[in-house]
């Protein structure tokens, strides 16, 4: 999901999901642009390489010209459209931000080919949880720190409705001069609601769940004994 | 060494009874033409300058380039007839992306410059095929550090420390040898190879020149990439100092 701000930078938000390994980079830099992609990591990692090539090219001309976010915008339209057409699509949907001679540029294009620029985009359940508020929380003169804490909003809402989201997250900063992404850090969630406190109250004979961690420790429900009692623990997650 | 080879000489998948396939001279010939090229290793980098002969006055400076990057860890400066190098380093180009896209790494300096010498020979096989009339300097820096390899029409390629190619070879190479490449830095290579070139450009026979340079070195973070801006104008004041102090003596 993206933003784009007053001051000639656009930054963005990206789920990391540690999974498999440390954690899995779905955003990278890719010249002085940055691309975030959702959707399946193998033809992220496809797409990657074209654009290294179409850099790699774009620079070994050294004449001065270089690509910008709108030029390669298109580009990955092309390749997206052309693959769906064959029937064999790139399952992406990619998210590129820019900025070039003072533009800012901030455009998506999903795995049919659909593509378009906006000042706020988003992937997946983004488009339908976080866009609404953008849309109405976004404006033209948004700072870097009240777009980071719009984003950080928008990426709560996902964090919370998304049963398969984790809190880690990473901000790329796309200005003029070039990417910074910065480390993946985890946002504060709340989840000491009364209703997640007895969650197996109207079910006799289900697991029981006791939530621990986060700012209060709960005591274990009295209903029944304890050893089937599983215990999610959101202490250490919160901290990483 | 220049001798005629009457009846031996028209096609280059003929031999002479000496030996020699003259096609190939004949290219070789192409390249001393054309202005010079100098190449050099230094202790933590390569520095190549080319001298541009200015061919009419109505060009835009900056145009013509002669030395190109052929991915982002090295470049070669070509001499000789420009269209055939640009065919050259187009092949360069696609074995160098080639490579990397299978083996995952930079292609290494030295299977670059045995895949352009091949490519080069190749062209000397075949009746229907002429030799390419240019030489290559190419540079570049890779785990083994910084190496410079000559690459000849004939599709000979040699690593070296300095290497010459084109009109003022023979001088260029005299030049260089005067210089402790092992000491110096890529800073210092550049002036003096501004230095050099001016030094044996023939103000007599040809009247203009431009000076392109190009370094790879620890400085450019191992990326081939023009010399700045300010390092060129202080070498190229520094080497038409030098040369006005030898007009002195």
């Amino acid at each position: 999901m993206s933003v784009s701000l007053s001051d000639a930078s656009i930054y963005r938000f990206l789920w990391v999901y540690p999974a498999l390994q440390e954690s899995v980079e779905r955003m990278k830099p890719v010249g002085k642009h940055s691309l975030g992609a959702s959707g399946e990591i193998s033809d992220f990692q496809e797409i990657l390489r074209y654009l290294d090539e179409l850099i790699l090219y774009d620079n070994m001309w050294d004449d001065g010209n270089s690509l910008g976010p709108k030029e390669v915008h298109n580009y990955l339209t092309r390749v997206m459209y052309n693959r769906r057409n064959k029937f064999n699509p790139l399952w992406n949907s990619l998210v590129l931000g820019g900025v070039k001679n003072g533009q800012k540029y901030l455009g998506m294009v999903s795995m049919i080919g659909v593509h378009f620029e906006d000042n706020h985009v988003a992937t997946g359940f983004g488009n339908h949880l976080a866009r609404p508020i953008l849309r109405d929380e976004w404006h033209e003169n948004l700072s870097f720190e009240d777009g980071v804490k719009l984003l950080e909003k928008c990426m709560r809402v996902l964090l919370y409705r998304d049963r398969s989201a984790v809190n880690k997250l990473q901000i790329a900063k796309i200005t003029e001069e070039g990417v910074t992404i910065s480390q993946p850090y985890a946002l504060k969630t709340f989840w000491n609601f009364a209703a997640f406190q007895n969650p197996t109250v109207g079910a006799e004979g289900s697991w029981k769940v006791t939530i621990t961690g986060d700012s209060l420790s709960l005591p274990p429900s009295p209903t029944m004994g304890d050893s089937s009692s599983t215990v999610i623990d959101y202490g250490n997650r919160l901290d990483i | 060494m220049s001798s005629i080879g009457t009846g031996y000489d028209l096609s280059v998948t003929t031999f002479s009874p000496d030996g020699r396939v003259f096609q190939i001279e004949y290219a070789a010939k192409a390249v001393d033409n054309s202005g010079t090229v100098v190449g050099i290793k230094c202790k933590n980098g390569i520095v190549m300058g080319v001298e541009k002969l200015i061919a009419s006055k109505m060009m835009l400076p900056g145009s013509n380039r002669r030395i190109h990057s052929v991915h982002r860890h090295s470049g070669m400066a070509v001499a000789g007839l420009a269209a055939d190098g640009r065919q050259i380093v187009a092949r360069a180009k696609a074995e160098a992306t080639n490579y990397e896209s299978v083996y995952g790494e930079p292609i290494p300096v030295k299977e670059l410059a045995e895949r352009v010498a091949s490519y080069v020979h190749l062209c000397t096989l075949y009746w229907w095929l002429r030799p390419f009339g240019c030489g290559i300097i190419l540079g570049g820096y890779d785990r083994e550090g910084p190496q410079l390899y000559m690459v000849e029409p004939s599709g000979i390629s040699y690593r070296y420390f300095g290497a010459a190619i084109g009109k003022g070879k023979q001088a260029a190479k005299t030049e260089i040898e005067k210089l402790k490449l092992s000491e110096m830095t890529c800073r210092e290579g550049i002036i003096e190879i501004a230095k050099i070139i001016y030094k044996v450009h023939d103000e007599a026979k040809d009247k203009a020149f431009e000076l392109e340079m190009s370094w790879i070195c620890d400085e450019s973070n191992r990326k081939h990439e023009k010399v700045p801006e300010e390092l060129l104008e202080e070498a190229k004041a520094a080497a038409k100092a030098a040369l006005e102090e030898m007009d002195a003596d």
